[in-house]
């Protein structure tokens, strides 16, 4: 019998031939990355992989499965920091209270991440890892100043956003290494935030996204941190807003005045979706909703 | 090849499968369970949901290895002795389909929905739908569908993965 794809006797295949290997443990997925070389690709949540590998757009040699490593998974409170492991689902991260309480921009961005099928499997830390720059939480990840545990087979190192991503689809992680936890600051109630994103249809990713916090003093806003998503080929903070929004009143025009900033330094894409400039009134549009939004919530 | 273990519609499998084989071609191909259709192999249109230990998960995303060691849920393991899961019988009053290509997919991600939230609005509706697409647009139906289903109580929302399976045979390959 003819097979459509992969004529193959076994049925239909579509991704191309690779091992499968399923550690228990960081230390294990670490010596099988570092046995397979080069080649290896982590599975986390298979999400965004397998449709790569569907594709064909993806060759590995071997995929190491890290659902078997129960120490990836979960959310802690260390001192002034959460530890969000890196295996904890988009669905996990919806529903913790440490993340609601503490970092509830990431669930306000995690919510609007595809549907809910793609949110049970997807994973934190596999969405950090591929680092498209159209997905929604890598912007929201440097605008919290999150920082990065990666396990090598040198041992553990931290990495700060702002040197994670380092390219499109590139991130710090290197060859035979894995990202095990995100660590993001756990900000009291001063602070407020807003994840605003701009797309035509449902489940589709984002034409331009906005993560907003704002730590408000009475009426004033004493601190803002902005990231931008798909505003370039790494996620970015909008600076030139942050720095005119320190000591503006939420009440005279200050932030629409720091919105209009927050194309500065920006080189977006053009696609179908939109053209650069496009791209950039979006940016400052949705920079000024979130911004409000953001204040609002600040007590 | 790998060795997998998985519990399908209340039945155990003992199989050997490529790493490289999706969920659902294992679900339609191998085990004859072609309740559950393949649509755009995307990931967009939700037609391939399924439950994995019962949360809904779209089986062209998922790779057969991945499912080693849980309990699959397809539209076809909905009925109890004879009588259509409450879900399932609200689509068939609510004539929730045209065509019906979504409607497993539908009624998967629906009952997933009812788990997560007994009583939701109709925005609540589709957006918790918004992974499932009906290109006929027959969505007026599903979403009044899923507001009766919700209106029969908790048994909608649960999924048979979830309650433990009647006694299951055992099939190695």
């Amino acid at each position: 019998m003819a097979w459509p794809l992969g004529g193959h006797a076994g049925g239909t295949v579509i991704p191309p031939e690779f091992d499968y290997l399923r550690p228990h443990s960081v230390s294990d997925a670490v010596t099988e990355l570092g046995r397979v070389g080069e080649d290896a690709k982590v599975l986390a949540g298979g999400q965004s992989l397998l449709p790569l590998l569907r594709l064909r757009l993806a060759y590995p040699t071997a995929l190491v499965d890290l659902a078997g490593v129960g120490e990836l998974r979960g959310v802690r409170q260390d001192g002034d920091q959460l530890v969000i492991g890196a295996m904890t689902t988009h669905h996990e991260v919806l529903r913790d209270p440490l993340i609601l309480r503490y970092a509830p921009v990431l669930a306000q961005a995690t919510a609007t991440v595809a549907d809910p099928a793609v949110r049970h499997r997807g994973t934190l830390g596999g969405a950090l890892a591929h680092a498209d720059p159209a997905g929604d939480l890598p912007a929201v990840a440097l605008a919290l100043d999150a920082a990065f545990v990666i396990e090598g087979p040198d041992g553990r190192r931290t990495v700060p956003a702002t040197e994670f991503f380092s390219d499109y689809l590139e991130t710090a992680i290197g060859p035979g290494e894995l990202l095990v936890e995100i660590r993001v600051p756990a900000l009291g109630p001063e602070w407020g935030t807003a994840y605003e994103k701009f797309n035509r249809v449902a489940q589709a990713w984002a034409i331009v996204g906005v993560a907003a916090l704002v730590r408000r003093e009475g009426d004033t806003i004493a601190e803002a941190r902005i990231g931008l998503t798909n505003m370039g080929p790494t996620p970015l903070r909008a600076s030139a807003a942050e720095a005119a929004l320190a000591g503006v009143s939420l009440h005279n025009g200050g932030i629409a005045a720091a919105a209009g900033l927050a194309a500065e330094d920006t080189e977006p894409s053009a696609d179908l979706s939109a053209q650069p400039d496009y791209r950039q009134h979006l940016a400052r549009v949705l920079t000024g909703r979130a911004l409000r939004a953001a204040a609002a919530a600040a007590s | 090849m790998a060795r997998i273990e998985v519990t399908v519609d209340g039945v155990r499998y003992v199989d050997e499968v490529e790493p490289r084989l999706l969920l659902v071609h294992y679900l339609r191909e191998r085990l004859g369970k072609v309740g559950t259709p393949i649509g755009c192999d995307t990931s967009n249109c939700g037609a391939c949901t399924v439950h994995i230990d019962g949360s809904s998960a779209k089986s062209c995303t998922v790779l057969a290895v991945q499912a080693d060691g849980t309990e699959v849920t397809t539209v076809e393991g909905l009925v109890r002795d004879g009588e259509l899961h409450p879900v399932q019988q609200a689509f068939h009053d609510n004539h929730a389909l045209q065509c019906g290509f979504c409607t497993p997919g539908m009624i998967m991600a629906s009952i997933d929905l009812l788990n997560e939230n007994p009583e939701p609005t109709d925005e609540e509706i589709r957006h918790g739908l918004e992974g499932n697409l009906c290109r006929c647009t027959g969505y007026q139906n599903i979403v009044r569908a899923v507001r009766q289903a919700a209106g029969g109580g908790p048994a909608a929302g649960r999924s048979p993965a979830a309650e433990g399976s009647p006694a299951a045979a055992e099939v190695t390959a």
